[in-house]
């Protein structure tokens, strides 16, 4: 195998910009989180109540899609960062690869998720039921376009790493893109077990 | 100046300047009244004077964005506007119906006024801020088209770029949501929330992004710095204000009949609200720090750091202090809100509109480096003078505001609202004097127009 060409990786990864935007959409869930637990605490019957109508099974399924997907991200970038001068077409096709299965996957949430949204929604339940669903609803729903906004950069850095856009030494949009990635990931990690599981 | 039609920004900025010295003399005389109840009295009521300070402050701010497009728009695109003659006939048009409504307002009752312009075809009248006659909002309508069609057209024929991009889209959504001004739901608490999606998408989503383009353009000009570099800024900055602006619109619907869960969505999204401002003080200053050129025209930067400042004072933290749902129960409608709308406004809008005023202005007047240095210390001497009394007046209005609170909100002994009035009075003297110095401010930056030019030379202030 021969030496990566690369000296040293920048820190943090990515553009900086993205660190700013990943920073407030933190900082909002946080309030949201930390919203949702002060709530809960003025009526632990009623959260619990509420929170038996929600199929954990769909948000477990969700939760290994988002992981895994996130992995095959990182596996792309790993591609690109291991390129060498002569393996720019295998690294790329392999990078663009891994981006499209986490594509799937980020699809496979969408479905899974909207499937979730019909079942509780057909239930009548709306951000007025009750202020465990309010949550519910506020947080799932803006973390479902976090997914798709997530997934759309995703699709348009797939689309340059098959164009072999990205080189070992200039793959600053994909790093962008994929820690953008992450966060929906971590986002997702928080909230499941917050919302799905802890009672 | 490179392209002729940036002269029809001239007689906008003119016209601009003069309807803010309007705006802010009407507010003096209601300071006044604040002390001494009947000044005035039958004369100009307080509910008029407050409706002409107001309406002064929407048109004269419309008026300065106009200017501020003609002017930026053929130098972003690269060549001549569409319609220079289109944007001067509806400078005339725009100005002379400004004009006959503020005298409508102040010579015909408003009941009276009503009748006069046909509201009972459709009544969209008496509602704060939106208070124009029908045929007023018509014309607002008609002005706003054809002032978008015109830069429309002229990117269209020209380069595009991210400010010009922002720009568009800022104007668009000024016009959408200005249709809300023609329909009044008879529900009451429908009535409030459709109504907010003018006044607060105006000012927290849709102005921002005009505010955003024109701030950046001035700084491309005075710092030199690559475009590409204030692109990104400019992109981060209005993406994080969209998001929250919009969604912030949920501070106007605490307990007003709306859904609950609009105290969440509201406290939340109004907490992110700051961010971008204070993005902005970091934008403004980091291109100051890596300036490219000494531009002769300094005060036009010092102006630009300053809205940053001022925004994210007047918006960011004067808007964060009673924001959050359970602050806002105590302090909704009092003084405090006030003391937020004069900061706000001043500090993001009309100080934009002095900044480009300060940059553009001495270009259209044949002085490319700027005014002379003489011109620019008064003109420095004047930012100081109305940042101070403006800064002055909020925290005057803050502490009324408080008081206000104290007397009437919190506890159990509770006493009226002309008791409690009485007992900030002291305050309202405070003032009403920091509201004369930004008269004073704004009357010396009008000298400082008027500096005679020694010859040759122009080098700015020394920062």
């Amino acid at each position: 195998m021969s030496k990566p060409l690369a000296v040293k990786a920048s820190y943090p990864p990515g553009d900086f910009a993205i660190w700013i935007i990943i920073y407030v959409e933190l900082l909002t869930f946080a309030l949201l989180f930390a919203g949702y637990a002060f709530s809960r605490r003025s009526d632990i019957e009623m959260f619990n109540a509420s929170q038996l109508l929600l199929d954990q099974t769909s948000g477990f399924i969700n939760t290994l899609l988002l992981i895994t997907s996130s992995y095959f991200v990182v596996k792309a970038v790993q591609s690109i960062k291991n390129m060498t001068a002569e393996s720019t077409k295998e690294s790329s096709l392999a990078a663009s690869r891994w981006l499209l299965s986490a594509l799937v996957l980020a699809g496979g949430f969408l479905v899974v998720k909207l499937l979730d949204f019909v079942h509780v929604f057909g239930q009548g339940i709306t951000l007025s039921t009750n202020k465990f669903f309010m949550f519910y609803i506020i947080l799932t729903v803006f973390h479902f376009m976090h997914v798709l906004l997530g997934s759309f950069i995703l699709f348009v850095i797939y689309q340059k790493t098959k164009a072999q856009g990205y080189t070992q030494n200039d793959h600053k949009g994909m790093e962008t893109g994929a820690s953008y990635w992450h966060m929906v990931d971590l986002l997702w990690i928080v909230l499941f077990p917050l919302i799905y599981i802890i009672r | 100046m490179k392209y002729s039609s940036q002269m029809a920004a001239k007689p906008y900025f003119i016209f601009a300047l003069i309807l803010l010295a309007g705006e802010i003399l009407f507010g003096l005389l209601m300071a006044i009244q604040y002390l001494y109840g009947d000044f005035l009295f039958p004369l100009i009521p307080f509910n008029v004077l407050r409706m002409v300070h107001t309406n002064l402050l929407i048109v004269l701010l419309l008026f300065g964005f106009m200017g501020a497009t003609y002017y930026l728009i053929p130098e972003e695109t690269e060549t001549e506007l569409w319609s220079p003659k289109l944007a001067i006939v509806t400078f005339w048009v725009f100005a002379a119906a400004g004009v006959a409504t503020i005298l409508g307002y102040l010579f015909v009752p408003y009941a009276e006024l009503t009748e006069l312009t046909f509201n009972n075809l459709l009544p969209t009248m008496g509602r704060e801020f939106l208070e124009q006659p029908l045929p007023t909002k018509l014309g607002i309508v008609l002005v706003v088209v054809s002032y978008i069609l015109n830069v429309i057209m002229t990117v269209l024929k020209g380069r595009k770029t991210v400010i010009t991009t922002v720009l568009i889209t800022g104007l668009v959504g000024l016009a959408v949501f200005f249709l809300f001004a023609f329909y009044v739901p008879d529900n009451l608490i429908l009535d409030k929330f459709l109504w907010w999606f003018t006044v607060h998408l105006w000012v927290e989503a849709t102005w921002e992004l005009i505010l955003g383009a024109i701030l950046a353009f001035v700084l491309i000009k005075v710092t030199g710095v690559d475009r590409e570099h204030i692109d990104k800024w400019l992109y981060l900055i209005i993406a994080m204000t969209m998001l929250s602006g919009i969604l912030g619109t949920g501070h106007h619907f605490f307990y007003m009949g709306a859904p609950e869960y609009w105290l969440w969505i509201g406290s939340i999204a109004s907490a992110v609200e700051p961010l971008p401002f204070f993005l902005m003080i970091l934008f403004a200053y980091t291109m100051t720090r890596e300036r490219k050129i000494q531009h002769g025209n300094k005060i036009a930067l010092t102006w630009a750091k300053g809205t940053a400042v001022m925004a994210f004072l007047g918006a960011g933290v004067w808007g964060f202090i009673h924001t959050l749902a359970p602050v806002n129960m105590f302090t909704h409608g009092t003084q405090l809100t006030a003391a937020h709308g004069h900061l706000s406004f001043y500090g993001a809008y009309i100080m934009i509109i002095f900044t480009m005023v300060s940059y553009a202005m001495p270009i259209l007047r044949g002085r490319p480096q700027g005014n002379s240095q003489k011109a620019q210390n008064l003109e420095l001497a004047s930012f100081w003078m109305m940042n101070i009394g403006m800064m002055g007046l909020t925290l005057a209005l803050s502490a009324a505001g408080i008081v206000q609170i104290m007397d009437q909100r919190v506890g159990t002994e509770l006493i009226g609202f002309m008791e409690s009035q009485e007992s900030i009075a002291g305050i309202y003297m405070i003032r009403a004097g920091f509201g004369l110095l930004v008269f004073v401010g704004l009357i010396t930056y009008f000298a400082s127009f008027f500096v005679k030019e020694e010859a040759g030379q122009t080098v700015g202030y020394n920062a």
